[in-house]
């Protein structure tokens, strides 16, 4: 029965990727409704997740599909943090479309069932888990970068309506992005870190190589960060590339197993 | 209970009008007080006065002059010219009056709909009237219907002038203007504005570009910046946030050739060019480069009416609340007619209950105190129980037309009216 919760999750998050799009239309009222779609699936996702860890032995993420099932629940997670804030809301349009189609893709892929579980250990249930937080945080900055393109270019073609929907400023969003990122790279080195502590000689990948790209994607954009000061729309892209990345490893996760 | 209002506003009279009957806030409290006192027991009096709009809040106890009485006394604040005043003043009285104060404090009675400073002025009348029970419960729920519209719709969050426009920009491209430098390359009047909007909102004025050192001077020493020359003016562009600029000259006096070089070495830091000349002053090829934007005049005022566009739209969601308010308010002041009927019958219920534990007394005796506590508290809980639903029916009722038939038909089933005439 607990498996069925993952049709309120899913059905919320549609529902909030809808009103986000309605917000761009009219202020207030769609993103309401959006955010408590988050909250609501947020609520019945949470409740399946402690379903499934209940009712298994092992790591109930380990297969492809339950880690996507853990990390759309991730990335509503980290999205709610500042989601709440009404200027953030919009941001809701780039990250929960994510969220539902991970969610979907888990469902198909039997990631929200209760009957199976990966007997890999502790170390590598806590290595997927890192791996997937880490991915979770590089899509809620992607949310970010993507606001932040967005919001350039209305500044830049003296779009009428750019104060009619308010978004958060500018330096807001490169602020956000770049906090969110060293974040996810620690996540994402201990992941690898505690992987690497598992790895038998001749278990290489193509996900374990992908992976080590996007380390050193995010990596080099937060040293120029730091170092020569990346900021702005390039900082944007250099984000966006880091989780087009992921966005590969994911499917690669999959395909290579 | 009456509740009256008369008035005088931007709708029907102008500014040469409405100022013979504007006064300041410790005037209206006077008023307020000096109406109060004059009509006797029981009547409360709330002046309201604006540049937009004077008017007179009056409630009394079954005063149905009481209309006429708030017209006269706002025509008195005109002394000898008050009646040139009488065909524009209105009045109003009960829910329309309620109504009316409802729109005023969401600011849809305003020029500019939603304008932000009508709700605390609202608060300021109310604070320094003389409300009694019903002016208390109309302004309270007055301002609680102009913070839910604020709140709940846009209606207040767009700028209506190009000066706020171009703060309420900066704020889209800076995280907060506090600390923010700005530069003025001009010292006219409209960057003036523009420079003490984006300073109310935290923003540093901290250099002034012009060709009149003199005026340059006077400005800059009133918004604490320095002066600077013409030749100065890219070393200033470097270091600023924000440029405002509004000379006279007949071409660009910010050319991307010139400046080019200075804000590629910014590196992408964010810089808003706000151009208020015409001739423009601002090259609009600066705006290619990473991190700076440009506005000219068009732009703003393209800005500045697509949020009152907004602003309008938003009102028709903001009528909505404060229709919503009103009905809630309609509501509570019909059920101040069945209040004397309910309290006549639970006096009687408790006269009748307490006369027979008297009655009782010989037998009761013989229990012990906490027995005693017991039988008073069973006995009122009975009271309150079979009470407590023709309470709320009598209060569901009052909002409806029958409401005064049910509060009559309360007083005759239990004999309350022959008793209140007894005694």
């Amino acid at each position: 029965m607990a498996e069925l919760l993952v049709w309120p999750a899913l059905i919320a998050y549609g529902e909030a990727a809808f009103a986000y799009a309605g917000e761009l239309r009219g202020h207030g009222r769609y993103g309401r409704l959006g955010i408590w779609g988050v909250r609501i699936g947020w609520l019945a996702q949470t409740g399946l997740l402690v379903a499934q860890a209940l009712s298994m032995d092992g790591f109930p993420w380990g297969t492809w599909a339950g880690a996507l099932n853990f990390l759309a629940w991730l990335v509503v997670s980290g999205y709610l943090i500042w989601g709440c804030r009404p200027r953030y809301r919009l941001m809701g349009l780039a990250v929960m479309p994510v969220a539902v189609g991970l969610l979907a893709l888990a469902w198909v892929g039997g990631g929200t069932g209760v009957d199976h579980a990966d007997e890999g250990g502790w170390v590598l249930a806590g290595h997927a888990v890192l791996i997937l937080a880490a991915f979770a945080c590089f899509t809620v900055a992607a949310g970010a970068a993507l606001l932040y393109l967005y919001e350039e270019r209305r500044l830049k073609r003296r779009d009428t309506g750019v104060l009619r929907l308010r978004l958060p400023s500018l330096e807001a969003l490169d602020r956000l992005a770049g906090r969110v990122m060293p974040v996810g790279l620690a996540l994402l080195s201990v992941g690898i870190v505690a992987g690497l502590t598992q790895l038998e000689s001749g278990d290489y990948d193509a996900t374990m190589a992908v992976t080590v790209v996007v380390w050193v994607v995010n990596t080099v954009a937060l040293v120029l960060r730091r170092e020569a000061g990346l900021r702005g729309r390039r900082y944007a892209w250099a984000v966006l590339l880091g989780f087009a990345l992921v966005a590969v490893v994911l499917p690669v996760t999959h395909f290579a197993s | 209970m009456k509740l009256a209002l008369a008035g005088i506003s931007h709708h029907r009279a102008p500014v040469e009008l409405r100022e013979r009957v504007a006064i300041d806030l410790a005037s209206a409290g006077t008023l307020a007080r000096e109406l109060a006192e004059r009509d006797g027991e029981g009547c409360e009096a709330v002046v309201l006065s604006t540049c937009n709009r004077t008017e007179l809040y009056l409630a009394r106890p079954d005063d149905e002059a009481l209309p006429e009485r708030a017209d006269c006394a706002l025509l008195a604040l005109a002394g000898d010219e008050g009646a040139a005043l009488a065909p524009v003043t209105y009045r109003l009285a009960d829910e329309s009056a309620a109504l009316h104060l409802f729109r005023v404090a969401a600011g849809l009675d305003s020029m500019v709909p939603g304008e932000g400073e009508i709700l605390g002025q609202v608060r300021d009348a109310f604070e320094a009237g003389a409300p009694g029970p019903l002016l208390d419960r109309t302004f309270r729920m007055a301002l609680h219907a102009g913070r839910r519209a604020r709140v709940e719709t846009a209606i207040g969050e767009s700028p209506s002038s190009v000066p706020a426009a171009a703060a309420a920009l900066a704020e889209q491209v800076f995280d907060g203007l506090a600390g923010r430098r700005v530069v003025l390359v001009g010292a006219g009047r409209t960057s003036e504005l523009t420079a003490r909007n984006l300073r109310s909102r935290g923003a540093v004025v901290s250099a002034i570009v012009n060709r009149s050192v003199e005026r340059a001077e006077r400005l800059a020493e009133s918004l604490g910046a320095t002066v600077l020359s013409l030749d100065e003016i890219a070393a200033a562009v470097a270091e600023a946030d924000v440029v405002v600029a509004s000379t006279s000259a007949p071409g660009f006096v910010l050319r991307s050739d010139e400046l080019v070089a200075t804000l590629r070495a910014r590196r992408g830091r964010p810089l808003l060019f706000v151009d208020l000349a015409v001739p423009r002053d601002v090259d609009p090829a600066l705006a290619s480069i990473d991190g700076c934007f440009v506005y000219d005049v068009d732009d703003l005022e393209a800005v500045v009416a697509a949020s009152l566009e907004g602003r309008r739209s938003e009102a028709v969601h903001a009528e909505r609340i404060v229709a919503a308010e009103a009905e809630r308010f309609a509501a509570w002041q019909a059920s101040l007619a069945v209040v004397p009927a309910i309290a006549s019958l639970r006096a009687r219920a408790e006269e009748i209950r307490a006369a027979e534990l008297e009655r009782l007394e010989p037998r009761l005796e013989r229990l012990s105190e906490g027995e005693r506590a017991a039988v008073e508290t069973v006995t009122a809980q009975i009271v309150n129980k079979l009470l407590h639903l023709p309470t709320v029916r009598l209060k569901e009722a009052a909002i409806t037309p029958d409401g005064l038939i049910y509060a009559d038909a309360v007083r005759h089933l239990f004999g309350l009216e022959e008793e209140g005439e007894g005694a």
